[in-house]
């Protein structure tokens, strides 16, 4: 077997092990066999294309790998390369396949059989297939297919130790029919039958690293393959019973607007009771106040105010106001890590039960309009949880332009939790028609953000063509492991950017640049937002996170507009210090910082035509004024998305005058 | 007719899916040309929703408008 495939790009390999690859669909479970072979953990998801971290542990003195879950092998996405790669590269293949949805998961199966490499089958979860009258089989199943067949109900580990046992009894199986005399013309000008075929099927990237141009017979062999298995389902598959369960019709539900909203809307208020009201409440009141702030940070001060004085350069680095051992380890364990938790918790119950792609379907004409199909609303949520969190979850997204327009929302629009927690105690002190027109204004500008986006921006935003898998009841311990290893991931990514953020921060407070930055800023808060002069310490601190910002606004003597203002202008103002590092992480350093001053220049601007609109309409006469503010952004929202319908028309109506 | 006119409990054929990257996807998910599939649900001006046998695939409405189908 070939082992000349670098692409794979794994360390630590022995050189006599054999590699044996984990490979199947989304959703059948194969976390569960990498578990059972390797004892250890890997993320796996209910939402395709959430795993692109590559597990592999020890089997014996093999190396076992997992691959990410995809539905066919090829070109079409970064799971579905990686997989091709793995697979390709592997000695021994095992494929585990959905009993309920053979049709779908026997074309990859047929597929891996193509590239020649030894496989053998776990027809997994055939319990289920039971339950929902379905048959299967298996002895003809591994007739047709040619390699062993070994059904399975692994997370009750029946039938585990039996594929263990019968793993190298795997073998290369029954090719699609027709398929051998085009792939004897390539084999020996690429020396392996998997990248003959890859060519044959149009793979560019497999094409190039033989020099070769892609072939034209992807739809052939798709074809063919298709109506093999079509074939051989007709053979092997039994309906007994059809019937609608309640898992059904539950499932229907969610997708209708009429019923599918009231339960989103309910899915999301039990989210804001537990993560806003409980974690952020009572749960970060014991983990910041109690032990980070009254215990940890005391004695932090007193162990290292030994060798330090808290007064020095050092000491206020380490352990001031924005100490990197003081507030970074208060902020990122006391107030972060529970919240983040508990935004994990309920991804991985949403991605287990199958409803995350559900809620995508609802949504997707929604998000259309600014630019993001129904996937996008999963990194918009979460960014009410942590902004950094959420943008390092747009890898999901399915184009560059989604990434763009989902990272520059988030960080605009989307205030993350910390900051909704000040904010909202701010806004209970003021009557409802402000807090109204706060949280209108910002969803307005995020519409408006989106769709100018949408029109400016090339191209147009992928087509949603999603797989909603049955729901289920998501297991406990899948769903604690998930959250688990989510939120520790984060954790490691994110927490020696907070600390970085707090080091700069601090440098900039022992030099005085501060005091110089809120000087400067001060015609601005003023003149434009008609706040008060301190309020421009505020957006400094701001800068560092915008709950800072929001909490420094907190403890000033404002009128309620005044609030309301200052509030939206924070709201909008640039991402915290530790989501722009991870933005200029993954993105281009000069849309990083163009995200960053756009991100002034809207929060003053909105914020300043908030004020200034206000006082035009008269201010004082308090509710038309605030109704008539409202108003004025309703009418902006409507004249932006119009004008850039119009606007997109024209362009569309220019490309298609070009093709005549 | 496209996909997109169809409702809710109607079965059709499907003749044409235009783009050959998203005819590539349907094969693998057992919904290609010339397969007769039910309509699941249809969110209004949103996606459709289509199904064969214990098989479900959402499509965005922009896709559907592309998608050639006969009712059965």
């Amino acid at each position: 077997m070939a082992h000349c495939h670098g692409s794979v790009g794994l360390k630590n390999i022995p050189g006599g092990a054999r590699k044996i690859v984990l490979a199947g669909n989304p959703n059948t479970g194969k976390s569960v066999f990498f578990n059972f072979f390797t004892g250890m953990y890997v993320d796996v998801s209910n939402y395709p294309g959430t795993t692109l971290e590559i597990s592999y542990g020890q089997l014996g003195s093999d190396v076992i790998i997992d691959t990410p879950g995809v539905y066919g092998i090829s070109s079409f996405n970064d799971e579905e390369r990686i997989a091709r790669d793995i697979i390709l590269s592997g000695d021994l293949v095992i494929n585990i396949v959905d009993s309920v949805h053979l049709e779908r998961d026997l074309f990859l199966t047929q597929q891996i059989i193509d590239t020649g490499v030894p496989v053998i089958v776990a027809l997994n979860m055939i319990d289920e297939a039971e339950r929902q009258g379905l048959s299967v089989d298996v002895d003809l199943l591994s007739d047709l297919l040619g390699v062993p067949v070994v059904p399975t109900v692994a997370v009750q580990k029946k039938g585990l130790n039996e594929l263990k046992e019968a793993l190298f009894t795997a073998r290369s199986g029954r090719m699609t029919q027709g398929l051998e005399p085009l792939i004897d013309r390539l084999i020996n000008r690429v020396g392996g039958r998997g990248e003959a075929l890859l060519i044959l099927e149009g793979d560019p990237a497999v094409a190039e690293r033989h020099g070769l141009q892609p072939e034209g017979f992807r739809e052939e062999i798709y074809l063919k393959r298709r109506s093999q298995v079509n074939d051989m389902i007709k053979h092997v598959l039994k309906e007994t019973s059809r019937g609608t369960s309640f898992g059904n019709l539950l499932g229907r539900w969610m997708i209708k607007p009429v019923t599918g909203l009231p339960l989103l809307a309910l899915a999301l208020y039990a989210m804001y009771q537990i993560i806003g009201v409980f974690i952020a409440g009572t749960v970060v009141g014991i983990t910041e106040e109690t032990i980070m702030l009254e215990k940890y940070e005391p004695a932090v001060r007193n162990i290292v105010g030994h060798f330090i004085s808290e007064e020095s350069v050092p000491g206020i680095i380490l352990m001031g106001e924005f100490g990197v051992l003081t507030m970074t380890v208060t902020y990122v364990l006391g107030l972060l890590m529970p919240l983040v938790v508990g935004f994990y918790l309920f991804l991985s119950l949403f991605e287990d039960s199958g409803y995350l792609p559900r809620i995508a379907t609802l949504v997707d004409r929604l998000l259309n309009g600014i630019g993001l199909n129904g996937r996008g609303v999963i990194p918009l949520i979460l960014g009410f949880g942590c902004v950094t969190m959420a943008t390092i979850t747009t890898r999901l997204l399915a184009s560059e332009r989604e990434r763009k327009i989902a990272i520059l929302l988030l960080g605009l629009t989307i205030p993350c939790s910390a900051q909704i927690g000040v904010i909202a105690g701010m806004l209970a002190a003021v009557d409802g028609q402000l807090v109204a027109l706060y949280s209108l204004v910002i969803f307005m500008v995020l519409v408006i953000i989106g769709t100018i986006l949408n029109t400016l921006l090339p191209g147009k935003s992928t087509d949603l063509l999603i797989d909603l898998p049955p729901l289920r009841m998501p297991r406990l311990d899948n769903v604690l492991k998930k959250t688990g290893a989510k939120s520790y991931n984060f954790l490691k990514e994110a927490f020696p950017l907070f600390a970085l953020g707090a080091l700069i921060i601090s440098v900039f407070q022992v030099s005085g640049i501060l005091v110089f930055l809120q000087d400067l800023m001060a015609p601005l808060t003023v003149g434009w937002l008609k706040l008060p002069q301190e309020a421009s310490t505020a957006f400094i601190m701001g800068i560092v996170r915008r709950d800072f910002g929001a909490a420094g606004l907190s403890n000033m003597a404002l009128a309620p507009i005044q609030t309301v203002a200052a509030l939206i202008t924070i709201t909008l103002f640039v991402p915290c210090i530790a989501s722009i590092l991870i933005i200029f992480k993954e993105r281009s350093k000069i849309e990083a910082s163009l995200i960053w001053g756009s991100s002034w220049l809207v929060a003053f601007l909105v914020g300043g035509i908030v004020s200034q609109l206000y006082s035009a309409f008269g201010g004082d006469s308090q509710s038309m004024g605030v109704l008539l503010v409202i108003l004025s952004f309703v009418v902006i929202t409507l004249a932006t998305v119009i004008g850039c319908r119009l606007a997109s028309r024209k362009k569309t109506g220019e490309v298609a005058d070009r093709r005549l | 007719m496209t996909l997109d006119g169809v409702k809710r409990g109607q079965f059709f054929k499907i003749t044409s899916i235009p783009d050959s990257l998203v005819r590539a996807q349907a094969i693998r998910f057992g919904i290609a040309e010339g397969e007769v599939v039910e309509c699941e649900e249809v969110v209004p001006s949103g996606p459709v929703v289509i199904r064969k046998n214990k098989q479900l695939l959402a499509l965005g409405r922009r896709l559907a408008t592309q998608i050639a189908v006969t009712l059965t």
